[in-house]
């Protein structure tokens, strides 16, 4: 069943998702919705520091620390440095059709209603959720878990990003014969 | 220590992360340029792990939060080869407007 919040007397933590969630979502459209490439990339830098934010709600400090790191040190200074590199912070985009937007807004529509219908009329959730008291996310225990049970993938991440770093070297060098 | 789905619920975070799943969507669908796309990309993305560490708190278990590190690694890596494509396309092409990439259209 969906619990309504009650926002008269609303405890500070639903306050902040709340405001957590609004800026999640305004920013992601955003995001999109600029013209402007730059505004984009700010934007969208805004909505992970939000994302953060709810890692941070949901007490899982490793994965905020790390999507901190990854997303908005790494992925947003790629992004940036791409934009200004190309010089593309220009408002001369062609918008598609208009038959396309539409289909565009039409789908974005559909998809919410139907994967909300899905998400609602699935097996109700209980009132109540259980707490172990068990240490399930520091940092020592995913370690633990990390390199027991899922040691094989962590090493294959490192071989991915390893030849994912040589491809973009690869990709990204100028060609000699095109002279 | 509490549990923090106690106050907010675990339906209220499947909403949010339909949402900015469809945000997501719909940026792939409605922009031609690709950097944008990109963007668009990495929010469904973001919506996804955002949902694996809900259910990953709800089921009191670290696999999840194991599984959005993984995840988190290959987007890394997507996006470090996707700009590079991206940089040679515009090289060659002068544009990255993702409308005038049909070479391959018949």
């Amino acid at each position: 069943m969906i619990r309504i919040p009650d926002f008269a007397n609303a405890t500070p933590i639903q306050i902040i998702f709340c405001v957590l969630a609004v800026i999640t979502l305004f920013t992601a459209f955003m995001t999109i919705y600029s013209r402007k490439p730059m505004h984009s990339a700010i934007y969208l830098l805004i909505c992970f520091t939000s994302i953060t934010g709810h890692y941070l709600l949901l007490n899982s400090q490793f994965l905020a620390m790390v999507n901190l790191i990854v997303y908005i040190g790494a992925i947003m200074i790629l992004i940036v440095f791409t934009i200004m590199l190309m010089n593309l912070n220009k408002e001369n985009e062609v918008y598609k059709p208009r038959i396309t937007r539409l289909g565009a807004i039409v789908t974005f529509c559909l998809m919410c209603l139907v994967l909300i219908a899905m998400f609602i009329n699935s097996k109700p959730i209980v009132g109540e959720y259980t707490t172990t008291g068990e240490d399930y996310q520091s940092i020592k225990v995913l370690g633990k878990v990390l390199l027991n049970e899922y040691m094989v993938p962590f090493e294959f991440a490192s071989v991915l990003l390893l030849v994912a770093m040589i491809g973009a070297v690869l990709l990204s060098k100028k060609e000699k014969t095109t002279k | 220590m509490n549990n923090i789905l106690n106050q907010i619920g675990i339906e209220n975070y499947i909403f949010l992360s339909v949402i900015l799943f469809c945000i997501g969507v719909f940026g792939v669908l409605y922009r031609r340029n690709a950097i944008i796309v990109f963007m668009s990309i990495e929010i469904m993305l973001n919506a996804v792990n955002l949902l694996f560490v809900a259910f990953s708190t709800y089921h009191q278990d670290a696999q999840g939060q194991v599984f959005v590190f993984f995840s988190m690694a290959v987007a890394a890596a997507e996006v470090a080869v996707g700009l590079a494509i991206l940089v040679s396309i515009f090289r060659n092409m002068d544009t990255i407007d993702v409308g005038n990439l049909k070479n391959l259209k018949g």
